[in-house]
Parts: C-alpha cells; sequence; structure tokens
C-alpha cells in the first residue's frame, strides 16, 4: 500500500546555495495491515523519513523520488489532493503530544473534530463516540479526561487520546515517531500494548520510527535499519537480531546494555508472578534461545 | 571491594510544597548508603524522589529532616565559599545534559581550567593547560576536541568533557543523574565503559541515578529502587534483577523491552493489583 522509491532529501543553504543530502535514494515497501519499524541512532534519518511522507520537511528542502500510497505518488501531488491525503489517509503519533492538541481546547472537542463522520452526528452521540474511543485506549474516568485541558493530563494519558484519535479518523497510515520515548518505562508499555492492539484490530498500517531496536521488534513484522540518511537492510525482527547482514547492525545490537546478558532471566517473568505474567512469545524462553548475549558482554 | 560506606543517607526527609494544601513527599523517610569504591544505582521513573536524593546528597539541596554523611562529615546546604570547595573536592555531579556545565562561546578547555583554578592553586596557567589535556585523554578526547567550541561537539563527546570536569576536581564520588540516558546505545556503550575503566583507575564511588534497569546491570554493584519518594527495595544488582521481592520492582524488570519481549495491557494491575 506505500512504496517509497529513491527518496532523496537535500537540504538547501539559503544563503550560500549549499547543498547538503540527507537522505540518500532509500526504497521500502509496506503491506496492508504491516508493521514497519525505521530503528537507527540519532542523525540516521528516521525522522525525517516520516517527515517527507508527511510533507513536512524542513524548509528549503528538496524532495527527490517516489512516495507512492496506494498508487499515488504524495511528492507529485499537490495542493488539495496532497491535503485531503495528508488529513484523511496519514495519522501522526508523535514523540510530543503536545504537538497535536489544541492547548486552549478540551481534549473531548479534539477527539470529536478528528472523527471523519462528526458532522453527520448529534452532539450526544459524538461525546458518546469520543467517550467510547477512550475506553478502548484504557481510559475509565472519560467523562473527566473529555473535560480536561491538555496541560491537566499527564504525557501517558496524553498519548493515549492522541492514539484515541488517530485511530477514529480511520487512516490508512499510522505515523509514529518515537511515541514512547518522553514516557516512564511502565507507561511506555502500557501504551505501547495499546497501540499495537489497536493499530491490530484496524488492520492498520504503520511505520514506528525509534531507536530502541528491543521496542520495534517487538511491535513490528519488519525492521528497517538506517545509518547516516541510508536504509543499510531490512528484514524481520529475527533476521535482524539473529542473522544481520551488516557490520553496523551487529555493532548496534552488541551495544545495547542487556537487562539479563547471560539470557537468563528473572524467574518470575518466566510464569512465577502469580496471576497472567506475561503472555507467550514474553517469556524467558525467546531470550535463553538468542544468541546475542555473549555480543553484548564482550 | 571495601565494605567502608562513603556516603551514609539516614531518614532523609524532603516535601515540597506544591500550593497552600498540596504537597508531594519527594523523600518520605530514604536510608542508604553508598561504599567506597563501588556503584550504587538509584533506580525509579519520574517522580520518584531520585533526582532528590542526588541534589541533597550533593547538597544543591537542603532536606527537612535526616543526615547525610559523606566520608564521615555532615553535609548541609552552604553558600560558605570555603565549605563549597571541601565538599566539591569530595564528590562532583554529572548531569544528564552536559550542555549546562559548558558556555557557549568559549573552547570546551575553559571549563576544566575553571575547575583548576579552584581545585589546584599550586598549577599555574601552563600547568593547567597540561593537565587538561592529561584530563581530555583520560576521557578519550584530544587537544582539538579541548579546542573546540561546545557546539562542534557530539552529545557523547560533551558528557567526555563534562566527566573530565568532574574527574578535574579529583574527588572519591562522582554523582551520576541519568547521566548516559540521552545517548545514542553505542555512544552510550563507551561512556559507560569509560566509567567503569575510570572507577578502577582512581578507586572511584559512584551514585548513579537512573531509570534504565539494563544500564544498572552493565555499572552498578548495589541498587535501591524508588516509588514516590521511598526505598521500596534494595539489595545487590543480582538480587534485585535477578530475583525482585516487591510487585513494583517486578513491573519495572516486566515494562522494560528486551529481547522477545512483547507489550501486554494491564502488566500493572496483573503484576500489582490492589497496589497499583
Amino acid at each position: 500500500m506505500l512504496k517509497i522509491d529513491g527518496l532523496v532529501l537535500t537540504v538547501v543553504d539559503p544563503d550560500t546555495g549549499h547543498e547538503t543530502e540527507i537522505l540518500h535514494g532509500n526504497s521500502l515497501e509496506l503491506a496492508q495491515g504491516e508493521a514497519l519499524g525505521l530503528v537507527g541512532e540519532s542523525g540516521s534519518g528516521k525522522s525525517m523519513t516520516l517527515k517527507c511522507i508527511l510533507g513536512i520537511e524542513p524548509d528549503g528542502a528538496r524532495v527527490d523520488g517516489t512516495i507512492a500510497l496506494d498508487g499515488t505518488d504524495l511528492l507529485a501531488s499537490g495542493g488539495d489532493a496532497l491535503r485531503r491525503i495528508r488529513a484523511e489517509d496519514l495519522a501522526l503519533i508523535a514523540q510530543n503530544p503536545h504537538g497535536a492538541l489544541n492547548p486552549v481546547l478540551p481534549v473531548g472537542r479534539f477527539l470529536v473534530e478528528g472523527m471523519s463522520d462528526a458532522r453527520s452526528m448529534g452532539r450526544a452521540e459524538a461525546r458518546e463516540r469520543a467517550a467510547d474511543l477512550l475506553r478502548q485506549v484504557g481510559i475509565a474516568d472519560t467523562e473527566r479526561v473529555l473535560r480536561s485541558y491538555p496541560h491537566q493530563l499527564s504525557g501517558g494519558m496524553l498519548q493515549r487520546v492522541v492514539i484515541a484519535g488517530a485511530i477514529s479518523g480511520d487512516p490508512k497510515l499510522l505515523l509514529a515517531d518515537e511515541p514512547t520515548t518522553a514516557l516512564d518505562v511502565t507507561t511506555q508499555a502500557e501504551v505501547v500494548a495499546i497501540l499495537d492492539e489497536k493499530r491490530r484490530e484496524h488492520g492498520l498500517s504503520m511505520i514506528f520510527v525509534t531507536h530502541d531496536l528491543d521496542l520495534a521488534a517487538a511491535v513490528c513484522d519488519r525492521l528497517a535499519v538506517m545509518k547516516d540518511g541510508e536504509i543499510l537492510e531490512i528484514g524481520t525482527p529475527e533476521e535482524i537480531r539473529d542473522r544481520p547482514r551488516t557490520d553496523y547492525t551487529r555493532k548496534l545490537m552488541a551495544a545495547r546494555p542487556m537487562l539479563y546478558p547471560e539470557g537468563h532471566p528473572a524467574a518470575f517473568l518466566a510464569g512465577g508472578a502469580g496471576p497472567a505474567p506475561l503472555r507467550e512469545g514474553g517469556g524467558g524462553n525467546d531470550e535463553t534461545d538468542r544468541i546475542n548475549g555473549e555480543e553484548a558482554g564482550a | 571491594m571495601s565494605t567502608t560506606a562513603i556516603i551514609e543517607v539516614e531518614h532523609l526527609k524532603r516535601t515540597f510544597h506544591l500550593g497552600r494544601k498540596a504537597s508531594v513527599a519527594a523523600l518520605d523517610d530514604v536510608s542508604c548508603e553508598l561504599r567506597e569504591g563501588t556503584c550504587l544505582a538509584v533506580v525509579g521513573e519520574s517522580g520518584s524522589g531520585k533526582s532528590t536524593l542526588a541534589r541533597v546528597i550533593v547538597g544543591l539541596e537542603s532536606a527537612d529532616s535526616g543526615t547525610v554523611r559523606i566520608a564521615g562529615h555532615d553535609v548541609r546546604p552552604t553558600t560558605a565559599r570555603r565549605r563549597l570547595r571541601e565538599r566539591a573536592a569530595l564528590v562532583q555531579m554529572v548531569f544528564q545534559d552536559p550542555q549546562g556545565s559548558l558556555n557557549r562561546s568559549l573552547p570546551v578547555s575553559a571549563t576544566i581550567d575553571e575547575m583548576l583554578r579552584a581545585h589546584r592553586p599550586d598549577l599555574d596557567k601552563r600547568g593547567r593547560r597540561a593537565r587538561v589535556l592529561e584530563l581530555f585523554a583520560e576521557v578519550g578526547l584530544t587537544e582539538r576536541h579541548a579546542d573546540a567550541k561546545p557546539a562542534a561537539l557530539s552529545g557523547g563527546q560533551k558528557q567526555r568533557v563534562a566527566i573530565a570536569r568532574a574527574l578535574a576536581a579529583e574527588p572519591k564520588i562522582i554523582v551520576l543523574d541519568e547521566a548516559v540516558s540521552a545517548l545514542d546505545v553505542s555512544v552510550q556503550a563507551q561512556v559507560l565503559d569509560l566509567l567503569k575503566r575510570l572507577r578502577a583507575e582512581h578507586g572511584l564511588s559512584y551514585l548513579f541515578i537512573t531509570h534504565d534497569l539494563s544500564v544498572v546491570r552493565d555499572i552498578a554493584d548495589d541498587v535501591v529502587v524508588m516509588r514516590t519518594g521511598r526505598i521500596i527495595e534494595r539489595g545487590t544488582v543480582h538480587e534485585v534483577l535477578d530475583d525482585p521481592q516487591q510487585p513494583y520492582t517486578r513491573l519495572l524488570i516486566a515494562s522494560a523491552p528486551r529481547p522477545g519481549w512483547k507489550p501486554q495491557r494491564g502488566l500493572r494491575d496483573a503484576l500489582m493489583g490492589a497496589d497499583a
């Protein structure tokens, strides 16, 4: 459904006319319902790639190549057509939820305005739909939250609101840019679980930008490793973890400090923690099988 | 490894008043100790009180009650220059954002020169320059880096400068407040290795404030877990990470992405139940 071909981003210095190439001709494809992780360190170009898709590249930058969404080249379409695509087909979940929310409007208004069929609904119905959206992202006291202004809510709560809003618009593609990086680890775990669940329920495609390889592996079908504006390799999380094709990926995997470098996680993670510890695949077996424990310790 | 405590914290309390009625206990009867030559990690999420603990220990903030003893001396906030200098010779601090201790318009060596003026009155200008270059070499930087302005250095290089600056005072203890949290993983690994080497070479003790359990595993000997101003679990890194006893510690561990990890909704309720 998304096909990026030969994407080049060039930034032009307005004073000197000097050109710097930021992205060097990247290509990737995303199937309907698929989640792709763009992983890399700072300056790798992962966020810039997302900006090119959204058409919010820096001022004075030039984008070459094609970005086709269901056959429509976003780079070739201009004006109203592009605005419509961005508004209806793409939904951004950024690191800072405040960017998506209007500080002087209660979040209930934000949710209602984002609904694709808001005009055909009465106030009460829209209100009930908004409350239902909040319940879907694990918010119980919906009345209070709908009435709250962004500054009155925590970062984790706001990010849930943004996710609810993104999904309500029924987009074709979710673009998540470090959506949980600013959150505490326990909040991150809950918010990313909600994002993952809702994305799958609605069959949405997603590009997930993060510096955290393990986080990306947990929610993505494939990972693209980026460095210095280039996609070095694309593969399933297992391929990237167990059979990296480039030295850089290997080094990146080995550099991560490991919570369980010997590959023996705490016993409670394997099921000794009482009710419903971790679901299948989240326990210890994957870790004891993995091969990179030794590398991490080296 | 010594068992002598170089920092002893006893019954520390600190309450922040947010308004006429609202207040929050940032430190609620906190006691812990840092054994000489070891690294104690203080782990917690935002609002746990871990940074307040660090700031009280180095004397940047006062406690309402309780005591902090460093190498046998009571620590209290002071503005007396002599007292501050004495304490700085004992404890240095490295923050998450190294930019804060660097002057944008001066070469980064200036911040270290300033430190040497205070702590090494025996050195003249030439001696200080030689010492600056020595310190830069120790943290893996060169003369070229010393003469660069902050903007020309990467985040990892700036954090190395901050570490060199701390070393310039020849302290016994370095308090590191999320000092590697903002770094890319490959840079983070290098800075952690640097910190481990410096600790061994200089017999330093570290108080390491972090939210990242993998980093704790990598560098710490002992760990205390903080939540809403209290220490809820303590022990060696092995005890706390491999056999956590408290539901909240388990939640922190289970929430941290690792190979094979999958997100799961309701982890907090599942692990903490009524305590959530």
